[in-house]
This record gives C-alpha cells, sequence and structure tokens, in this order.
C-alpha cells in the first residue's frame, strides 16, 4: 500500500470513528468496540518484537497491567488527567521492555520468552503488595461523567484508544518499510548472519523491545477508567497475554495488517461469543483458533490470501 | 540458631525435594530434547486434577493414583511430541510456532480445567495428610515429608535410567549428537518420543504431590513456570543431580524468604533466581 493511501486510510478511520460517536447512540457498542481497538494496539505492539524480530514476548499482560498502574499512581499522586498519563505509561512501559530486553536479549530466543512469563508473575507481585496503587484488594477510579465535545465518557475513550491504535499501526508500518524494519527481518531470518554482515542487532533488539513495550502501556492507560475497578488478576489477566500472541498468528506475523486483521476478527469474535455464549468458552475458542493455526496455517490470514493471490497472478 | 531459622531450612529443604519432582519432566524435555515446553506446569495441574478424581471417587492413595495415572500420561506425552514433531520440528520451524503452540496448549488445559472442574479449591484425602513428625525442636508435617521423599525417589529412578539403561543413554545420545544416534541404528525421533512421554508421565506423579501438599485450583501452573526454568538453567539444562541440588536451594531461598519477610514475596525469588541464572550463570551451577 501506498504512503499517501495509507495516510489517508488512517485519517479517514479516525474521522469515521468521531462521525460514530454523533449517530450511533447505544453505548454499547462503544464498550465493545473499545475492547477491540485496544487488541488491535496490544497485538501490533506484539508484532514489533514477535513478528519483525522473532522473539515472542509472553508478558504483554503484564505491560498492559504496568500502564494501567501508571494511570492509577498518577491519579493517587496529583490527579494527573488522561492524556498525560498515556504518554508516561508509554515512558514507563517502554523502560521496562528495554530493562527486561537488556537482561535476556543476549541469550537465545527461548531464554526472552520465559523470562516475559516470569516477569509478568513478579510485576504483579510487586504491584499486589504495592498498597499505594490499592495492592492485593483493588482500586476504584472514578470515571467522569462526560468528556468535552462527547456525550459520554465511553464514546470519548472508545476515540482515544481508536487514535492509539491509528498511532501504533502506524509505527508499525513504519518499521516494517524503512532500513530498521530490514534489519529487523535479518535477525529473525538468521541473526547470526545478520551480524556478520554489519547489522547492529542487540541494538535493534532492544529498540523493538523498547517500542513493543511502550505501545503496551499505552494500551493499558486508559484501562482504569474503562472498567473503573482494577485489582491485580484482572489487570494481569493471561487474556490479554494469549491474545496478544495468538491475534498476529492468526492474522499472520510478517506485515503491519497481519495483526490488525487477526485482532479485528478474533476481538469481534469474542465479544460476539461472551454476549451469545459465556466468557470461559469464548477463551477456549481463543486457544484452540491459536493452536489450530499455528499448526495448519503457520503464515495466517493475510499470508494465505497473499499466496493465493499471487498464484492467481502466474 | 534459632528455632525458626532452623524450620524454615527444614521447610525450605521439603519444598526444594517437591520443586525437582515438578522439574524433572522439564529436564528431560528442555535440556536434553530441546523443546521448550512451557506448558510443563499445566500438565502438572492436569496430574492433580486426575489425581484428585481417582481419589474422591474411589478413595485410592493419591500417590498411588498419581503413578497409576502415569501410563496415560505417558501416551498423553507421545502424542503431543508426534504432533509436535510433526508440525514444528520437521518444517525446523520450532522457536516462534513452537512457542506459541505450548502457550496456547498451557492456556488450554487452564481453561478446559475451569470449566470442567470450576475455580474452586480441591483437595485429597490420604492419612499422612495431618500429622507431623517432630525432629528436636522442628516439626515436619508428613504432607511435606511425604512427597520429598517421593521426589526423591523420582530422581534417583531417572538418574538410574539414562545412567544404566540403552534407551536412557540413547536420550542423553539426542542432546548431543541426533547423527551419531543414527549410526547406531536408533531413531532420534522415536528416542524423543519415548523421552517426552517420560517427562509428562513424571509430571503426572509431580501433579499427585502437589495435590498432596495443598489444595490445587487450575490457574497455580503459572506460579510454577519460572520456577521450573530457573531450576532448568540453573541446573545446568540437563542433569538429573544438578535439577535436584537448583530444585532445593531455590527450595531454601524461597522458604527463608517467606519466614522472614512473608510469603507473598516468595513468587519474585524464583524470578530472581532466573534472572541471576541467565546473566551470571547460563551454564548452571555444576555446569562445565
Amino acid at each position: 500500500m501506498r504512503t499517501r493511501t495509507y495516510v489517508a486510510l488512517a485519517a479517514g478511520l479516525v474521522l469515521a470513528a468521531l462521525a460514530a460517536t454523533r449517530v450511533v447512540g447505544n453505548d454499547y457498542y462503544f464498550f465493545a468496540g473499545y475492547v477491540v481497538l485496544q487488541y488491535v494496539v496490544l497485538a501490533t505492539a506484539w508484532n514489533i518484537l514477535g513478528g519483525y524480530t522473532g522473539y515472542v514476548n509472553f508478558g504483554s499482560a503484564a505491560f498492559f497491567a504496568i500502564g494501567a498502574y501508571t494511570t492509577i499512581a498518577l491519579i493517587r499522586l496529583a490527579e494527573v488527567p488522561l492524556y498525560l498519563s498515556i504518554p508516561a505509561a508509554g515512558v514507563v512501559c517502554g523502560l521496562i521492555g528495554l530493562a527486561a530486553g537488556y537482561l535476556t536479549l543476549r541469550l537465545r530466543g527461548v531464554y526472552f520468552a520465559i523470562a516475559t512469563l516470569a516477569l509478568a508473575i513478579v510485576l504483579e507481585t510487586f504491584v499486589a503488595n504495592w498498597d499505594f496503587v490499592g495492592g492485593a484488594t483493588g482500586s476504584i477510579v472514578m470515571r467522569p461523567k462526560e468528556a468535552p465535545l462527547f456525550d459520554s465518557y465511553v464514546k470519548f475513550l472508545f476515540c482515544v484508544m481508536a487514535a492509539l491504535a491509528v498511532a501504533a499501526v502506524s509505527v508499525a508500518r513504519y518499521l516494517e518499510t524503512s532500513r530498521l524494519g530490514r534489519g529487523l527481518a535479518a535477525i529473525r531470518d538468521d541473526e547470526q548472519a545478520a551480524e556478520c554482515s554489519g547489522v547492529p542487532t542487540l541494538r535493534l533488539k532492544l529498540l523493538s523491545a523498547t517500542l513493543s513495550g511502550a505501545l503496551m502501556g499505552l494500551a493499558g492507560a486508559p484501562f482504569p477508567y474503562y472498567v473503573t475497578y482494577v485489582d491485580p488478576p484482572s489487570a494481569f489477566n493471561l487474556d490479554y497475554a494469549v491474545n496478544a500472541v495468538a491475534m498476529p498468528m492468526v492474522g499472520g506475523t510478517q506485515t503491519w495488517l497481519g495483526p490488525v486483521v487477526g485482532a479485528l476478527l478474533l476481538g469481534t469474535l469474542q465479544q460476539v461469543a461472551t454476549v451469545t455464549i459465556s466468557s470461559e468458552l469464548n477463551l477456549l475458542i481463543v486457544g484452540l483458533v491459536l493452536v489450530g493455526f499455528v499448526i495448519l496455517a503457520p503464515e495466517g490470514i493475510v499470508g494465505q490470501v497473499r499466496r493465493v493471490l499471487a498464484r492467481r497472478r502466474r | 540458631m534459632s528455632d525458626l531459622f532452623l524450620s524454615a531450612l527444614a521447610s525450605g529443604l521439603m519444598l526444594g525435594g517437591f520443586y525437582a519432582a515438578v522439574t524433572l519432566g522439564l529436564t528431560l524435555a528442555f535440556g536434553y530434547l530441546n523443546v521448550v515446553n512451557i506448558a510443563h506446569p499445566a500438565f502438572v495441574l492436569l496430574g492433580s486434577y486426575a489425581v484428585y478424581g481417582v481419589n474422591a471417587r474411589w478413595g485410592v492413595d493419591p500417590v498411588l493414583a498419581g503413578a497409576g495415572l502415569a501410563p496415560l500420561f505417558f501416551v498423553l506425552g507421545v502424542a503431543v511430541y508426534s504432533l509436535y514433531q510433526a508440525s514444528f520440528e520437521a518444517r525446523e520451524d520450532e522457536s516462534l510456532r513452537g512457542l506459541a503452540f505450548f502457550f496456547g496448549l498451557m492456556f488450554l488445559i487452564e481453561v478446559g480445567l475451569i470449566l470442567s472442574y470450576g475455580v474452586d479449591y480441591r483437595l485429597v484425602s490420604a492419612p499422612y495428610i495431618g500429622p507431623t513428625v517432630a525432629l528436636g525442636a522442628v516439626l515436619l508435617p508428613t504432607r511435606m515429608l511425604v512427597p520429598f521423599l517421593v521426589a526423591l525417589a523420582m530422581v534417583w529412578a531417572l538418574q538410574l535410567y539414562l545412567a544404566r539403561t540403552f534407551t536412557g543413554r540413547a536420550i542423553r545420545a539426542v542432546a548431543q549428537d541426533q547423527q551419531a544416534l543414527r549410526l547406531v541404528a536408533a531413531d532420534p525421533v522415536r528416542i524423543k518420543r519415548l523421552a517426552f512421554g517420560i517427562a509428562i508421565a513424571t509430571a503426572c506423579i509431580a501433579g499427585a504431590l502437589l495435590v498432596v501438599i495443598g489444595p490445587v485450583e487450575p490457574s497455580m501452573g503459572r506460579a510454577y513456570i519460572g520456577r521450573v526454568f530457573a531450576i532448568v538453567v540453573l541446573g545446568g539444562m540437563g542433569s538429573a543431580g544438578g535439577t535436584l541440588l537448583a530444585a532445593l536451594v531455590l527450595g531454601l531461598a524461597e522458604s527463608i524468604t517467606s519466614t522472614y519477610y512473608g510469603p507473598s514475596w516468595s513468587p519474585a525469588v524464583a524470578f530472581g533466581f532466573l534472572l541471576f541464572a541467565l546473566a551470571v550463570r547460563p551454564a548452571g551451577l555444576l555446569g562445565r
């Protein structure tokens, strides 16, 4: 896709989201849409490290939760508004990504994956023991009744998340098409060969770990306003980690479009299934879809469609 | 030394022995076969629930039930490895997608347990759950002592098997040189299937020990992921003896932390251990 088309499309989507808040009255659609868009951000962020570089992060839930808890800590500290706590969450989670990457990215990929799993548990332990943000009992956040220009706060949050989603996807798309992206792809395909041909592998890996962590933090920052009650088990929920891995795998990990497709499909499916079936069963569906896609369609939906198109063209 | 310290020491050793039992299967899978089975703790929990089911229905002793169910888990392990081998190892695509496969499997086991048993704690009954043995001033609960002894027996048996039998030696050989294994007419894939089966069978027995030590609920497995990988890495990636030593060290560290700083901090100990192991001694305590 050409850059001009992409920019027009992205701007169009944000405008469409804004227009929808004027036309649609029922708040439920914005509650559901917020979750789907939040998954677009999470899946895209995961893919920057997982798909482009080949390092699997199983601790997405931890980054998401730290983003949410940054907001809570800032509210407790000085009633900091949302538009300031979003960038703050990005900085905090970027630093955590950098630190985790610095300790483990020099080792084989599996160690990074294992360390992220353990990191999630340890950060949850710390937050559960930290009384300032509510500790194990959790904390309540008052959601303002309305936001300027919007008739309900949920519609406002929906638009914030839509903007974050467009921003995250744009970052991913830029990375993919730039020199940096080619360096990351070289690491994924053969790290030793990349190192030998002069790719600064560690620096690139640290950069993508930082970016990926920061974007996950952004996704988590508005969460306290959305749910109004946050405790460690709900913020560090394994569902976020599983979805962040499953969505890019289902959509396709090679391009920026893959996580978006995966998140829209799986996210919407889960929203529908939660309403019509049950929430436990829809998690089972996500697990089955993940395992099924990994085994049967390793290139994801986007990869499969591309292959079919390429064959037809020939 | 104070009695408090002595009892922290004793319970740390018991705990460490039990951790060794939980980790043995992963030592086989990750240390020898290079299969990153992050679902291992989930299999342990599956074992706990299977043992709970047998114990609740027929009143069979939990440890015996675990040993009795182990062959079933062996078959399950062989099936899982066959699927993994055909889908990922044969395509040489095990790193990213293989990890995601086991992650999905872990999630499926957990959600499956929640759907069939609910999130309530489940416990078993056995004569040794309850009483304590006094050792000087230190009181040892037998529900910790029995798992500790069973774990020692498991480590000893596995060590003997790997050292003395042909298939056991072949499993050690798979880790080093698959080509050489083919030259002595042993099929590496068959050996790995066998080893992974054994690994999952040990998870069943470890599950029995887990449910003897205390009540279980489906998401408990997650807390063990950091622990088991820390132990495998610290134990030198592939030795039953190293696993036992590393498990004892972690058990002691956790028990002392929870005695002096409170139990809510003990999960952080395992992570500290893991980072230490990765950053300082990736070759393990007894490493080359």
